[in-house]
């Protein structure tokens, strides 16, 4: 029975700064098959596999690979062990050849010491062949399409001794005949014995490609089942799964006229002709899937970058928004998708981070800052916001992912917007502050604000917006009210 | 995160503990004329690192900065040489500092390239001007009132050491307590985060580099008064010296840590060894020796407790 599998994780836990990623999760692949693993963003995929790659150590649970109980140590650890991890973003060297890529750090050396440029051509020829590989070792890897250099990576993993392959979203910058010419390779892997686990957003590959499949959900093992006993309806529902908790109260409030309208708004190969408007007291929702270009459409309104056409209107006026300051002072703020990059500077106090953008309201002569007004002001936002912090003077990089998060929201709120453009607002934030942190928003939009929210998180948007758009490839695909979305039908326009 | 006592005092126990070593080892460190004569050597270190500390706050580096010096010197002592006055020389020269202060921000901003890049570019075209203006050679004939600003007293407080403490209480303050200040320290935090807030971050790089170049000048000034003239070579190694006392003096050269207080200290720590070692004949060549092992021994310190912040913060 134990011959069976090929890795068993069992009970496995992990937590980072008090949030639970993982929670007591089982996970079972067999050997010699495709096995998917899905879920939400935030489900706890990624972090799986960066446990079983060796970039994260579990808190708790045990790992059997291969037949023995292992604790992956380190990155090194997982790959002598024969677990290889082919990741969105490629590591090889773009400038050296296939060969060398696959051979680096051990390359054929002749007894001179010099490399058997000979031997080495031979030994990847060999090795291509063996796996159906169509790729001249000698070419270099930057000029070789994105499919061919993953190619390189497994066969690289592979050529190391791997059993065990870990595909993270391979396809997501693949075009269909590459992604059909990936899937090609990996059966016939697979009836080589290679184990693969799988990972990808998109759902209808998986009837093509995989076995079994594993769902997770908030840090939880849902369930195992086999491809064939599903339908894509129940993988859905599988990863969706969940009811409508009162997490998300809805706040009444009269819609007023529209305040905020995007006409027509492109940028190169990020989005093309985003159109909506926003009315006073409403919440817009932005749904879709990571890369789909809503974390770039917020950059855009906010002036971070700016759009190679289209118009931003606030009442009916056309602004100009080259940078970020000419958006605060049309009543535009952002709560940024990365805080820890964007939205604070960790080495500086909660006070002086909540006061940096509006530090011209305490400018007194020669611009010297009014500190007791500052204070009084900061003093106040934390008050309100019920950030808990042992003092104002604390550095905001120790304080947890919740708070840090509140300190977020307190600069923004002082810049009193008109429009809050929120990027994944409760990203890494336990429930409680979740709650506090929608109840922050539901306040702002009952005092007349509009917000444009941008969640991966289904249940959050649908909770809380008004209306929902779909975003895909950089487009808006979809509109939905409030009333008609339900999580299968934006799903459905998302993937 | 409190920091803890050392954290915070370190550089100054190190320092008080250096002085005290010093007036065991030698009956003249102590002595008043001593003192005023340390002080008075690191003026010149002094009034560049305050500047340069500013600079590396942001995350950057001027490495031109003993270049402008000797370009500075040079244009102020040839306006004097060719009869202009001594006042319309040191406006000029403060000018022509800022000036190329502002080209250096302006390429790092508009230009978009690292700092290090740009300001190495600086130092050698500088210094090539600075040579072709004065054709290799020294410039004499300085004005009797010129000759006050680097040789003079104020009581029995030399000009020099005034014009350090004016520009240390200036920066001091405008850092603390000002916009511009929090601007500084934010840009060079997290430069991304400041742009968000909306910073105008690249306003703010080319104010500091303007000034950082407005010092430099004022430090040419200072260096040709007190020598006497301006030597096309005068200047040379000030950036490593400015560096080394912004590093010993705790401002983190990742940006957004430190202060001008600690820069001072480091100025004078390195004074002090300076003149520690004459003081008990010991040859310049260990001199050397000894700065560099204090400079990388501070950065190391410097390392440490990051790294055990971080941990902590984790």
């Amino acid at each position: 029975m134990a011959s069976d599998y090929l890795l068993e994780m069992e009970g496995v836990s992990k937590r980072f700064s008090g949030v639970k990623a993982l929670n007591n999760v089982e996970f079972r692949v067999k050997s010699g098959e495709v096995h998917a693993l899905i879920g939400e963003n935030g489900a706890g995929k990624s972090t799986l596999i960066k446990i079983l790659s060796g970039i994260h150590k579990m808190d708790t649970g045990t790992i059997c690979f291969n037949g023995s109980k292992v604790i992956i140590q380190s990155s090194r650890h997982a790959q002598q062990l024969g677990i290889a991890t082919v990741h969105q973003e490629l590591n090889l060297f773009p400038a050296l050849s296939v060969s060398e890529n696959i051979f680096i750090g051990r390359l054929p050396r002749k007894k001179s010491g010099i490399v058997d440029w000979h031997l080495l051509k031979k030994e990847t020829e060999k090795l291509f062949s063996k796996l159906g590989i169509e790729i001249d070792p000698t070419t270099t890897v930057e000029s070789l399409g994105v499919a061919e250099k993953q190619l390189v990576e497994i066969a690289r993993a592979l050529s190391q001794g791997a059993k065990l392959v870990i595909m993270d979203e391979p396809t997501s910058s693949l075009s269909q005949g590459e992604a059909e010419r990936l899937f090609k390779i990996i059966t016939a892997l697979k009836a080589n014995g290679i184990t693969f686990i799988y990972v990808t957003h998109k759902l209808e590959e998986l009837f093509q490609i995989a076995d079994r499949i594993t769902v997770f959900r908030d840090g939880c093992y849902i369930k195992t089942k086999e491809i064939a006993d599903c339908s894509y309806q129940e993988l859905v529902e599988l990863m969706v799964g969940r009811e409508l908790t009162s997490l998300f109260p809805k706040v009444q409030v009269e819609l007023g006229e529209p305040v905020f309208k995007v006409n027509n708004l492109s940028r190169n190969k990020e989005f093309e002709n985003v159109s909506f408007s926003i009315r006073r007291g409403e919440i817009l929702g932005i749904s879709g899937l990571v890369g789909a270009g809503r974390t770039e459409l917020a950059r855009c309104l906010f002036g971070v970058t700016l759009p190679t056409s289209g118009e931003i209107y606030k009442n009916e006026k056309q602004l100009t928004i080259k940078k970020p300051l000419d958006a605060i002072k049309q009543g535009i703020c952002l709560v940024p998708e990365d805080r820890k990059n964007q939205g604070l500077v960790l080495k500086m106090s909660v006070q002086k981070n909540i006061s940096l953008s509006i530090l011209s309201m305490f400018r007194k002569t020669f611009g010297f800052i009014d500190g007791h007004k500052e204070s009084a002001t900061v003093q106040d936002a934390v008050a309100q916001l019920k950030i808990k912090t042992p003092s104002v003077e604390q550095l905001v990089g120790n304080l947890s992912g919740g708070n840090q998060q509140k300190v977020v929201f307190a600069k923004e709120f002082l810049s009193d917007p008109q429009l809050l453009i929120l990027d994944e607002p409760t990203r890494g934030v336990d429930v409680g502050a979740k709650a506090e942190i929608h109840r922050l928003i539901g306040n702002f939009v009952k005092k007349g604000g509009s917000v444009l929210m941008i969640s991966s998180e289904l249940p959050e948007i649908m909770g809380m917006s008004d209306r929902i758009l779909v975003m895909s490839k950089g487009k808006i695909v979809k509109e939905f009210q409030r009333s008609e979305a339900t999580q299968e039908k934006i799903l459905e326009y998302a993937l | 995160m409190k920091k803890t006592f050392f954290q915070k005092y370190g550089i100054l126990i190190i320092f008080l503990l250096l002085c005290l070593v010093l007036s065991f080892l030698s009956p003249v460190f102590l002595s008043i004329p001593n003192l005023i004569n340390v002080v008075r050597q690191i003026s010149i270190n002094g009034i560049l690192a305050i500047g340069m500390t500013l600079v590396i706050l942001t995350g950057g580096i001027d490495l031109s900065v003993g270049s402008q010096v000797a370009l500075t010197g040079a244009i102020v002592a040839g306006l004097q040489a060719h009869g202009q006055g001594a006042f319309l020389a040191v406006i000029v020269g403060l000018l022509l500092g800022a000036f190329l202060g502002c080209i250096n921000g302006l390429i790092i901003t508009k230009g978009g390239l690292p700092p290090f890049i740009v300001t190495l570019g600086m130092l050698t075209a500088a210094r090539g001007l600075t040579l072709i203006y004065t054709g290799g050679r020294p410039i004499y004939d300085l004005s009797k009132a010129f000759n006050f600003i680097g040789a003079g007293y104020l009581g029995s407080i030399p000009i020099p050491v005034i014009i350090l403490t004016l520009v240390l209480l200036v920066s001091h303050f405008v850092l603390k307590y000002t916009i511009f200040g929090r601007e500084v320290y934010a840009v060079g935090g997290n430069p991304e985060a400041s742009v968000y807030s909306g910073i105008n971050k690249e306003k703010r790089l080319v104010q500091v580099y303007t000034i950082m170049g407005f010092l430099s000048g004022l430090t040419g000034i200072v260096l040709t008064s007190r020598l006497g003239s301006a030597d096309p070579t005068a200047g040379v190694g000030f950036e490593l010296d400015a560096i080394t006392a912004v590093v010993i003096g705790g401002t983190s050269m990742f940006g957004g840590e430190g202060a001008v207080t600690g820069t001072l200290i480091g100025a004078l720590i390195i004074g002090v060894i300076n003149n520690g070692l004459n003081l008990l004949n010991v040859s310049s060549y260990y001199q050397q020796v000894v700065k560099g092992v204090i400079v990388v021994g501070a950065v190391l310190m410097d390392n440490y407790a990051r790294k055990k912040q971080q941990k902590i913060s984790e």
